[in-house]
């Protein structure tokens, strides 16, 4: 028969079943009860890795199966059977219930990252399955930075491979809490405690060195479902929980509500002109109306008014929910700008250490401009150093000048504009950003913020000054900053957009013929210092305003 | 979320299971499709939401209301005509936009149509190029849209679980799984070369059970056919075919009046109704999960070959 030929038919056979039961045995079936359950169920997100030996498309399979989250038509569609009551079960290839793509299937490989979705009594999950050579760094990585717990997987006869030992790296660097060592194939080495316990010990010490995320180890067998969903009669020396009841119950959420509040500015919704609301995903902690706030970069502060939904209005809100809010004032603050609480600032830069994941096919180069996507703002930046590479077989640092495809390493970076962070380690939302390539628009990499950098004057808006100034005093203005490598530009437009564009760039802008109280008042509430007066007056401000190094400061 | 609104004044916080400082799946699944919307709205020049009139473009309509509000939904609708839709859908699709004061497009290959294109006709691969694949690709470029959003899902079929929220397509419309530009946290690249455009999936990560259970905390609008009435059809072996097209034609004896209903609305000559008493969401739910059939397994275009929808995919379809 052809395969394009109209054929109804063939739906109902694959619904003949499903029709049959519709409801079998569940007519008195408590739908509000399921509901009430079903409404107060939280999420874990989980990634695994893992490759073609180490039966890790096995171990999802048989996940899914054994908790019943496997339709029979996908089952009949990987064995090509229907299953006739009273005929034995066909062998399931459970691999073949989460390998996805055709290219994927005729080499017997999984190579992105696959997303699967599955619940139970308790919990919903997502899994972000990827695999594990380690031409797949990026994917790995890719799945784990949205994952709160990781499963590693390691074969019971192999013991702890390089693999492992990059899975639980990789793990680590994206800020995985909580990592869950599966050792696999446990069936293999007849259910060996003696094998099990050295590998647990082993596997243990490793992760010790990579921080501070939590370990528990469970004996598997994934082919024949040991200790997966159901406890092993095979393993009596192993009274931990089963893989799933792990799962089930590590404990997850609340622990961004309670940092310090940021709101990345996504966009100002303004229906009409009486209101005006900051609306984003509160990235950490949590807010209340009457709350002090401060708008960054421009250092403003106002309290909040409200807190808008579609719902209705919030007494308080918190990570990660998507809201509104309404300020008491009225300031200036557009897409890309950060709101936070003035208690718990985060911090900015200029210049910061990170580490990277390298995704793209051409390699890191310094100095070649890329664009920085932290948050919701995208600025122009150049990684300036390569300060190492960590093989990832060995896990030692190494002295290159670049990174290539799925290489991981730490660099310097310098943006053009002050980005407002917070270390990664503290807080994933502000401490992550991506790598754009300017020139292809392919994501190059990704990065995790470790510190700030110094600069001469951290603590001040670098370079945002506007120094008004009569045609006299701007010439002489001009020629001091010059000589002191400080990039100027003259002007005599009295436009703000002017200005802040001049800011934008890292000049100083002098205006000249303009008293500085009636720039002050051009420039409102753009975030720069305006200036006036001259002589060695001006450049104590300058210095103040960190255009200048502060001569009376040891760096 | 109305009916299980997240910050509760503290003396009835105590009332939900989950902690104060907690949210449950479907209000972080909420919170996310919110953002998605959000960063879309702001970073491109001009997107549009593809609209089905299902159950899945019902939530995500829902959300977009939600992340814009109190101000209007930012960017138009678009609906691919197939022309062989149910009339209760186009029905439903007017009187929502009408409702909800919605700028809705739509778009159909009136040439293929006028050519006699139907599922009979050219089978059902060439009728879904022609009429879904070709009218969507020429009703953006028409309208120079450059993001779209879609409200697939990755439970839906495998090709989907790798599909990215931010799905690149090149200048022919067309997806390359092999070489998916890498998606951490909610960073999302946005950007695109002239005649380039992105795909937007909001719902990724929600399941079918999600998108029911929303509906019913939400109390969102659905189109009449998801729910079971008497219906004319015709019993064909054990499928149940819609009365609704002439060129598909009866034998005597087939057409008959079945309490029925749909599970998910396609084009009627190629979407099979099942025996259904569920006329209410919870026994919709209930129905569902006493299910043992994924729900895509009732459309005939999905099982043309193995891997079909992936084929379709690479192609330009949604």
């Amino acid at each position: 028969m052809s395969s394009h030929e109209y054929k109804p038919e063939g739906a109902a056979a694959l619904l003949e079943e499903s029709a049959e039961n519709v409801l079998p045995a569940q007519v008195d079936f408590a739908i509000e009860e399921f509901l009430a359950v079903e409404e107060t169920k939280d999420l874990l997100r989980f990634s695994t890795a893992g490759s073609v030996d180490d039966g890790k498309s096995t171990l999802i399979g048989r996940l899914l199966y054994d908790s019943r989250n496997v339709y029979e038509d996908q089952v009949r569609a990987v064995t090509g059977k229907t299953v006739a009551p009273g005929q034995k079960q066909p062998t399931i290839d459970f691999a073949q219930l989460t390998d996805g793509l055709r290219a994927e299937r005729e080499q017997g490989i999984t190579i992105d990252v696959a997303y699967r979705y599955f619940s139970t009594q308790q919990r919903k999950f997502i899994i972000a399955d990827t695999p594990g050579h380690e031409q797949y760094t990026r994917n790995m990585a890719t799945g784990a930075s949205t994952a709160d717990l990781a499963i590693i997987l390691i074969d019971a006869r192999k013991g702890i491979l390089t693999q492992s030992r990059r899975h639980a790296y990789i793990a680590s660097l994206l800020g995985i809490r909580h990592l869950v060592a599966a050792v696999n194939k446990m069936d293999l080495v007849e259910f060996s405690e003696e094998v099990y316990r050295e590998i647990e010990r082993d596997f243990a010490a490793l992760v010790k060195q990579f921080g501070k995320a939590s370990l528990v180890t469970i004996p598997v067998s994934a082919l024949n479902g040991d200790n997966v969903v159901e406890p092993s009669a095979n393993m009596p020396w192993y009274s931990g929980p089963t893989l799933l009841e792990h799962l089930e119950r590590v404990p997850v959420g609340g622990e961004d509500a309670a940092k310090g509040f940021r709101l990345p500015v996504q966009r100002v919704i303004r229906p009409d002109q009486n209101y005006r609301g900051f609306a984003g995903q509160i990235a950490a902690g949590t807010v209340r109306v009457g709350d002090e706030i401060v708008a960054l970069p421009s250092g403003r502060t106002s309290r909040v008014a409200s807190i808008t939904t579609f719902d209705g209005d919030l007494e308080a809100a918190f990570a990660p929910q998507s809201i509104a809010l309404t300020l008491e004032d009225e300031l200036d603050i557009s897409r890309g700008d950060l709101i936070a609480t003035p208690a718990n600032k985060p911090q900015h830069a200029t210049a910061f250490e990170a580490s990277l994941v390298w995704f793209d096919g051409s390699r890191l180069e310094t100095h070649k401009p890329y664009l920085l996507k932290h948050g919701v703002q995208t600025v122009n930046t150049r990684v300036t150093r390569v300060l190492h590479r960590t093989n990832i077989q060995t896990l030692e640092e190494e002295a290159v000048h670049g990174l290539g495809m799925n290489d991981i390493g730490v660099v310097e970076i310098a943006t053009l504009k002050p980005v407002f962070f917070d270390p990664y380690a503290e807080n994933r939302a502000t401490g992550s950003f991506i790598l754009i390539d300017a020139a292809t628009n392919a994501t190059a990499a990704a990065g995790m913020i470790r510190r700030g950098l110094e600069s001469d004057a951290a603590d001040v808006k670098q370079g945002a000054v506007l120094v008004a100034l009569d045609a006299t005093h701007a010439r002489a203005a001009e020629e001091a900053l010059l000589e002191r490598d400080v990039p100027v530009v003259r002007t005599r437009s009295a436009s703000r957009q002017l200005w802040q564009s001049l800011v934008g760039i890292g000049v100083v802008a002098i205006v000249e013929g303009l008293e500085a109280a009636a720039a002050e008042t051009i420039a409102g509430e753009l975030p720069l210092t305006v200036l006036g007066g001259d002589g060695p007056e001006l450049l104590l401000e300058l210095e103040v305003a960190g255009v200048l190094p502060q001569k009376g400061r040891v760096q | 979320m109305a009916s299980s609104s997240t910050v509760l004044p503290a003396e009835q916080s105590e009332q939900t299971l989950l902690s104060p400082q907690r949210l449950s799946h479907l209000q972080l699944l909420e919170a996310e499709s919110i953002h998605i919307f959000r960063e879309v709205a702001a970073e491109f020049q001009k997107p549009v939401m593809l609209y089905s009139i299902g159950k899945d473009s019902s939530v995500m309509l829902r959300l977009a209301q939600k992340a814009f509000f109190p101000g209007p939904i930012p960017f138009p609708l678009m609906h691919v005509d197939t022309g062989y839709k149910f009339h209760e859908m186009i029905e439903f699709r007017d009187n929502m936009a009408r409702e909800l004061n919605l700028d809705l497009k739509v778009w159909r290959n009136e040439k293929a149509l006028a050519d006699g294109a139907n599922p009979v006709a050219l089978g059902t691969q060439r009728c879904c190029g022609l009429l879904k694949t070709t009218a969507l690709l020429d009703g953006l470029r028409e309208y120079g849209f450059d993001a779209a959003f879609g409200g697939a899902r990755r439970d839906e079929e495998k090709s989907r679980a790798k599909e990215r929220i931010f799905s690149f397509r090149d200048k022919a419309g067309q997806w390359d799984p092999k070489n998916q530009r890498p998606e951490l946290w909610n960073l999302y690249n946005s950007r695109i070369a002239p005649g380039e455009s992105i795909r937007v999936f909001p719902l990724s990560n929600w399941t079918e059970l999600d998108i029911w259970h929303y509906i019913l905390l939400e109390n969102i609008p659905i189109v009449p056919l998801y729910f079971a009435k008497e219906r004319r059809m015709i019993i064909r072996g054990d499928s149940l075919i819609p009365v609704e097209q002439s060129f598909v034609k009866s034998l005597p004896g087939e057409e008959q009046w079945v309490r029925s209903r749909l599970r998910s609305l396609g084009c009627s000559p190629c979407t099979g109704a099942i025996r259904s008493d569920a006329d209410t969401i919870p026994k919709i739910i209930a129905e569902l999960i006493g299910f043992r059939s994924s729900e895509r397994a009732n459309r005939v275009i999905d099982h043309d070959q193995d891997g079909s929808m992936e084929i379709k995919k690479r192609e330009g379809y949604f």
